[in-house]
């Protein structure tokens, strides 16, 4: 029963882990920009959901007017910044998307002050279902495994059925090809970063009742998405997937069998995958 | 010497005015240029991945932490350790981190190269932070600062400002004179070949790989040795030394100073040491200066979209405008830039025109 419960975490985390990793390895591979100002927005969305939902009183409100709000401004950033930096280096990239990640972050500090807070579970949810007669698993973990599932499989949807996916599809093989084609580049590229943004704050809005809103969050988030791209194949929404997934066993595993090191666990998985498919789970070689 | 080109004459100028220093500056302004310097000399082990390699790593800091982190461990409690027995301990530490990473990183490249490098100086930063080994989160103190002796005889006394001060220079006059040196050597010559167009270098039967792994390592042995001076200078170590904000500033000093030049990377790092200290002074910025890296943050976009070349680039620029041609070689990211770049590209300067005179 407590491997079932640890499976279950596991489980969740990845998921959580995807929703916020699709993004950004879209990201990487529509446009080809390394953005790791990405977990600065699932900071954003948990902490507008925290403000939201004192403000309204209600979750159910605050996430989705939070999800909205992250969606424009992924757009008004991609519109004024982001857009600059297609051509250039991705040196470049990475030390603009650093500069937004030290404003984001002090801008969270004027706004909200550098306390931790934490977001109260919705009623209907606050509830566990019991397993044995001392362990039981809580309700609102998952919920949020069933909605993660719902939005990768419609994630799914979208890219493999439907025309919007298959533009993007086209945009990550050959992005010059699709422009000549008469795909409008500008406008996906504006679509899709604003997209994974809103899903990146939405993973912060929905796990912030389990997760402490705190200062710094969004960083860590990031450096296990890279991961997650890294493993998964850049670009590769399949790889992800699995990437995640793997991550969060080897998270949840690492902490069991040795609590002190399992930040380490992660990494080494990215080393073993590193040696025997640098080019990623998901991308052919 | 007579590769030596004008900003290199010109920082041998301003060396000999540092030397001077100590006979009129106040301990702050002391410690400030020794700061400065030490972050010169990790700016400088960065721009040998960066400018002169092609290499962008975004996890340098992890190499400077853990040669500070050596010396840390290393130094008895109470008692000053040996400076000619730690110094080369805590490089060698380093540098032989970097050749495990360097190892397993070398063979990716582009956007994987750098959240590679990133990830694994997380992995360093999550062991110094989870576990005992370094003291967890608090960090570990340096009670007293090693102590530098030839023959029983106390050469330098660490302890005193002025002192230290002198030993930062020296260290960076050294490090700047090496790196000048490698770099018209045949190996440095490799290295931009590598950095400019790998497939061609590989065909003519160089071992790429092993020419980066070195050039990887390298620059971990040179960082650790701005990583021990620090952790000489401040007295204690903490896991955020070797966290990603430490690889994002040097990072920052590189660009900032214009990457593939040595004194750009001086200059870069003197640039940013005092725009923080400008930044956070509460006589400027008021109750805003705590909030220093909001203003940092936001210079570094501006200066990402509107001097891509840095400092550097603008001093060259105006050099180049009153008739100085030769010296530093093209910079890399033009150089690959301008394969990609058509009319709308938004580096119209001088460069870019010259750049584009000599495709490679």
């Amino acid at each position: 029963m407590f491997y079932l419960i640890q499976l279950l975490n596991a489980v969740q985390y990845g998921l959580l882990l995807f929703l916020l990793s699709s993004g950004l390895t879209l990201i990487f591979g529509i446009m080809g920009v390394i953005n790791l100002a990405h977990g600065s927005f699932y900071m954003v969305g948990a902490y507008l959901t925290y403000w939201l939902s004192k403000m309204t009183g209600s979750l159910w409100f605050a996430i989705p007017i939070g999800t909205a709000i992250a969606f424009a401004i992924g757009l008004l950033l991609e519109t004024t910044i982001i857009r600059r930096l297609y051509r250039r280096d991705h040196l470049y990239q990475v030390l603009l998307t650093f500069g937004l990640i030290l404003v984001f972050e002090e801008l969270r500090s004027i706004f909200f002050g550098d306390e931790v807070h934490g977001v109260a579970v919705p009623e209907v949810l606050n509830f566990s279902i019991p397993l044995t007669e001392t362990l039981s698993y809580p309700v609102y973990r998952l919920f949020i495994t069933a909605v993660c599932l719902a939005i990768a499989a419609l994630l799914y949807f979208v890219i493999h059925k439907t025309r919007a996916g298959m533009m993007i599809r086209a945009g990550n093989s050959n992005p010059e090809m699709a422009s000549a084609l008469g795909v409008n580049i500008p406008l996906l590229f504006a679509a899709v970063f604003a997209v994974g943004i809103a899903l990146a704050a939405f993973a912060g809005a929905i796990a912030a009742p389990v997760t402490s809103v705190a200062p710094g969050m969004g960083n860590q988030v990031l450096i296990v998405c890279l991961v997650v791209v890294v493993i998964g194949g850049i670009g590769s929404i399949n790889g992800a997937m699995i990437a995640s997934l793997l991550i969060g066993l080897a998270d949840t595993l690492g902490k069991i069998l040795a609590p002190e090191y399992s930040g380490v666990a992660v990494y080494l998985l990215m080393a073993a995958i590193l040696l025997w498919r640098p080019q990623g789970l998901g991308n052919k070689s | 010497m007579t590769h030596l080109s004008l900003p290199t004459w010109l920082l041998l100028g301003v060396a000999l005015l540092l030397a001077l220093l100590p006979l009129g500056a106040t301990t702050f302004y002391l410690q400030l240029g020794a700061k400065i310097m030490i972050m010169a000399i990790f700016a400088l082990s960065l721009d040998l991945l960066i400018g002169h390699s092609g290499l962008v790593s975004f996890g340098h800091a992890a190499y400077f932490g853990v040669a500070a982190y050596a010396l840390a461990l290393i130094t008895p409690k109470y008692e000053a350790a040996n400076f000619w027995l730690t110094l080369p301990a805590a490089v060698a530490a380093a540098a032989l981190a970097a050749l495990v990473i360097g190892f397993l990183v070398v063979r990716t490249a582009g956007i994987y190269f750098i959240m590679v490098t990133l990830a694994f100086a997380q992995m360093l930063y999550a062991i110094f932070h989870d576990t005992k080994l370094g003291g967890g989160s608090d960090g570990i103190y340096i009670n007293v600062r090693p102590e530098l002796t030839v023959a029983g005889f106390k050469v330098l006394n660490l302890e005193s400002p002025a002192q230290f001060f002198y030993l930062a220079l020296i260290a960076l006059i050294t490090v700047y004179w090496i790196l000048n040196r490698l770099l018209h050597a045949p190996f440095g010559r490799a290295l931009a070949g590598i950095r400019v167009n790998e497939q061609r270098m590989r065909s003519m039967g160089f071992p790429v790989f092993s020419y980066k792994l070195g050039a990887f390592t390298l620059a971990g042995g040179l960082a650790g040795l701005a990583g021990y001076l620090a952790a000489c200078q401040f007295g204690f170590v903490n896991p955020e030394i070797l966290a990603w904000h430490q690889s994002g500033t040097v990072l920052m000093m590189v660009i900032l100073g214009g990457m593939g030049r040595l004194h750009g990377a001086v200059i870069g790092a003197a640039a940013y040491v005092l725009l923080q200290e400008l930044f956070s002074s509460s006589a400027l910025f008021g109750g805003y200066s705590k909030h220093w890296q909001l203003s940092m943050g936001t210079l570094i976009v501006i200066i990402v979209l509107a001097f891509p070349h840095g400092i550097g680039g603008l001093i060259d620029v105006a050099w180049r405008r009153r008739g100085y041609h030769g010296g530093e070689e093209d910079s890399p990211q033009s150089a690959q830039r301008s394969q990609r770049s058509d009319a709308e590209d938004s580096e119209s300067d001088d460069l870019t025109a010259k750049d584009a005179k000599n495709p490679k």
